[in-house]
């Protein structure tokens, strides 16, 4: 994975200097809060319901032993000691002071680690597919390229007071696991007719109060000018992106009002600009950061075969672990939903113990993935089961992925100062109606359930199979149901069903579409989505309103 | 209904109630603020030590205040899903 040169380092020290002598002018109070605010924000500080709260960017969402060894030291010494992996495959923690808070700057610069631009009006952290390097269905490691939009954008400073916030994902894979029609940008990796390397690039995604499915902007940009495209972009939508009205501000909202066609006009004529300026990495650069990314060096040797003759273990393979593109290695999901968990927290021990298990059996790396979970990308078979051992003892073996209780959702009311209901009881209350019974939760099959505290959708309501948005209705916590999302290659967004509940109601309500689902569906492997597809909303409709 | 003032602390973060001469950190310990209540929030803002100062309603019961929204309940007893994070004297079921 990537390390930093003495720029990337210079960097975060410089910024790191510049913010604890911030915290101290305001400690001392020789700024004001308001002037003060803004500041935090641009370094990941936010003050919510309970405490400071920091967000911890994770590029790509890979990191090291060393880093989550890190995550989990932060954890113990300066919060509580747990963390909470997001939907944006960074990391948060809930109980920060800001006292201590340039004493923990300086812990995350020493392993390579930051926390700006983790929120503002600015490109945030770079997302990516959890499954790259290792997926068997990628063209290429989509990382570099991520990796050269982080050090692109990072204190960009043309970009650096955009109109809104701005989040770009990339992925190498047909399959899309990183919801990248659902970004700002989106970018896919793909070939040309010669072969050569390149993206589709998607433009104008997003959740939140406006939900948009992206839009192709360019069906094909090599890669040595992917990021001078992206910068045209950037441009068009910093010059003509709405900053009266921070509702719609967002580029989808321009790309929306412009069309598609003068959109894709006005980024062309601006790229042609700036195309001959030279603004892409020169080779030597892609090659030296491609090189970082080299594929491990793995075991030929590895059997390629694995004994599941130990139940539990042949179904948490069966749901957690998918196939490496190296025989004799597997990819596993670490699953962040325990029973009666919070989807995407981890104690401190746990960190300590994934920290430990990449470092023995996973070539040092963990992902974080947008749906709350971990992966060690990288594990031999013959290891798998040592694997499963130490994780089913930290109570991370729960073998769920992508069933009804792998459910994501935001930190709601509980935690969040913009929330208007509580997602996480919601998420519990439904899961706790599947949670021991595995073999009905495989017998349901993939079903996506996400669950968000408020409008902005942090939770990804709108691409939950079933989706479920808290609500203020005169002073009440209220529930709105909606079907029919899907964040991946076949995205599409959910359409409310009905009136809302209360957070009973609605979680009877989930009973009854799972009950009416399992009576309808052609057979077991027709997911949800697809008998919701099929049938339309009307007969869910029925089975829920009566 | 009665109002309580609430904010939270600059250097901690932590959420603070107005006792009448000082902050305390439980709800508990609150007192209730009357027409002075605009005064204080003013003073207290000038004064840059405490974040986003606000009043809050709230009404006596036997557990000691209850705040009238949700979202200040869990402010003052703790995520209602972590209750081992709550306020050790008041229960999150009030919540």
């Amino acid at each position: 994975m990537y390390r930093y040169d003495q720029y990337d380092q210079a960097i975060v020290d410089a910024r790191v200097a510049e913010f604890k002598e911030q915290v101290g002018r305001r400690l001392r109070n020789e700024i004001t809060e308001d002037e003060f605010k803004p500041l935090r924000l641009m370094n990941g500080l936010y003050l919510q319901l309970h405490a400071y709260m920091l967000r911890v960017a994770v590029p790509y969402g890979t990191l090291s032993g060393v880093q989550m060894r890190m995550l989990a030291h932060i954890a113990r010494k300066y919060d509580r000691d747990y963390g909470h992996f997001t939907t944006r495959q960074n990391i948060q923690y809930n109980w920060i002071k800001l006292e201590q808070f340039s004493d923990l700057l300086d812990d995350l610069s020493k392993v390579e680690m930051h926390a700006f631009q983790t929120s503002g009006n600015c490109i945030r952290n770079i997302s990516s597919d959890q499954f790259a390097g290792a997926a068997a269905d990628e063209l290429a490691d989509p990382r570099p390229y991520a990796e050269l939009l982080r050090q692109w954008s990072t204190l960009h400073p043309e970009f650096s007071f955009l109109p809104r916030k701005f989040k770009i994902a990339v992925i190498a894979s047909e399959t899309d696991r990183a919801a990248i029609q659902l970004h700002d940008i989106g970018l896919q990796l793909r070939k040309d007719e010669s072969g050569a390397l390149g993206f589709r690039v998607y433009v104008g995604g997003g959740m939140g109060r406006t939900p948009i499915i992206g839009q192709v902007v360019r069906e094909f940009i090599p890669v040595g000018q992917f990021m001078s495209y992206s910068e045209a972009i950037l441009r068009v939508y910093n010059r003509y992106g709405r900053r009266d009205n921070i509702y719609k501000a967002r580029i989808k909202i321009l790309v929306n009002e412009l069309g598609i066609v003068e959109f894709t006009r006005q980024v062309e004529a601006e790229w042609a600009l700036l195309e001959p300026l030279g603004l892409d990495a020169p080779k030597a650069e892609y090659d030296r950061i491609i090189a970082q990314f080299a594929e491990p060096t793995y075991d030929l040797a590895a059997p390629d075969t694995l004994d599941l003759s130990d139940p539990d273990f042949a179904a948490w393979v069966s749901q957690n672990v998918h196939a490496h593109k190296q025989p004799g290695y597997a990819i596993a999901t670490i699953s962040l939903k325990p029973k009666a968990g919070i989807p995407g927290d981890a104690s401190s021990a746990q960190m300590d113990v994934i920290a430990d298990l990449a470092k023995k059996y996973a070539q040092d790396e963990i992902r974080v993935t947008h749906s709350q979970n971990l992966v060690l990308a990288h594990v031999r078979k013959a290891d798998l089961y040592a694997v499963w051992q130490a994780l089913d003892a930290a109570d991370l073996a729960t073998p769920n992925l992508d069933l009804v209780t792998d459910i994501i959702v935001c930190p709601g009311m509980d935690y969040c100062t913009l929330a208007n209901a509580r997602s996480i009881p919601i998420a519990q209350k439904i899961a706790a109606k599947f949670e021991n019974d595995i073999e009905q939760q495989r017998d349901l099959g993939e079903l996506k359930i996400k669950v968000s505290g408020c409008i902005n959708g942090c939770g990804h309501h709108h691409a939950g199979h079933i989706g479920i948005l808290g609500v203020d209705k005169k002073g009440e916590e209220a529930y709105q149901l909606l079907l029919g999302g899907s964040g991946a290659e076949d995205a599409s967004l959910a359409k409310i069903l009905g009136p809302g509940f209360d957070a009973e109601g609605i979680v009877g309500a989930v009973d009854k579409l799972i009950a009416f689902y399992r009576s309808a569906r052609t057979n077991p492997s027709e997911r949800f989505l697809d008998t919701y597809r099929r049938l339309g909303a009307a007969p869910f409709k029925e089975a829920v309103y009566g | 209904m009665p109002r309580i003032l609430t904010g939270n602390r600059l250097e901690t973060g932590d959420v603070l109630y107005w006792n009448g001469s000082d902050w305390s950190l439980s709800i508990r310990d609150a007192v209730a603020i009357g027409d002075e209540g605009e005064e204080l929030v003013a003073r207290l803002t000038a004064e840059e030590r405490i974040n986003d100062p606000v009043l809050i309603e709230a009404e006596p019961s036997s557990q000691g205040w209850r705040p009238r929204t949700t979202r200040e309940r869990v402010r003052a007893f703790g995520p209602s899903v972590r209750a081992d994070l709550g306020r050790p004297d008041i229960s999150v079921e009030s919540i």
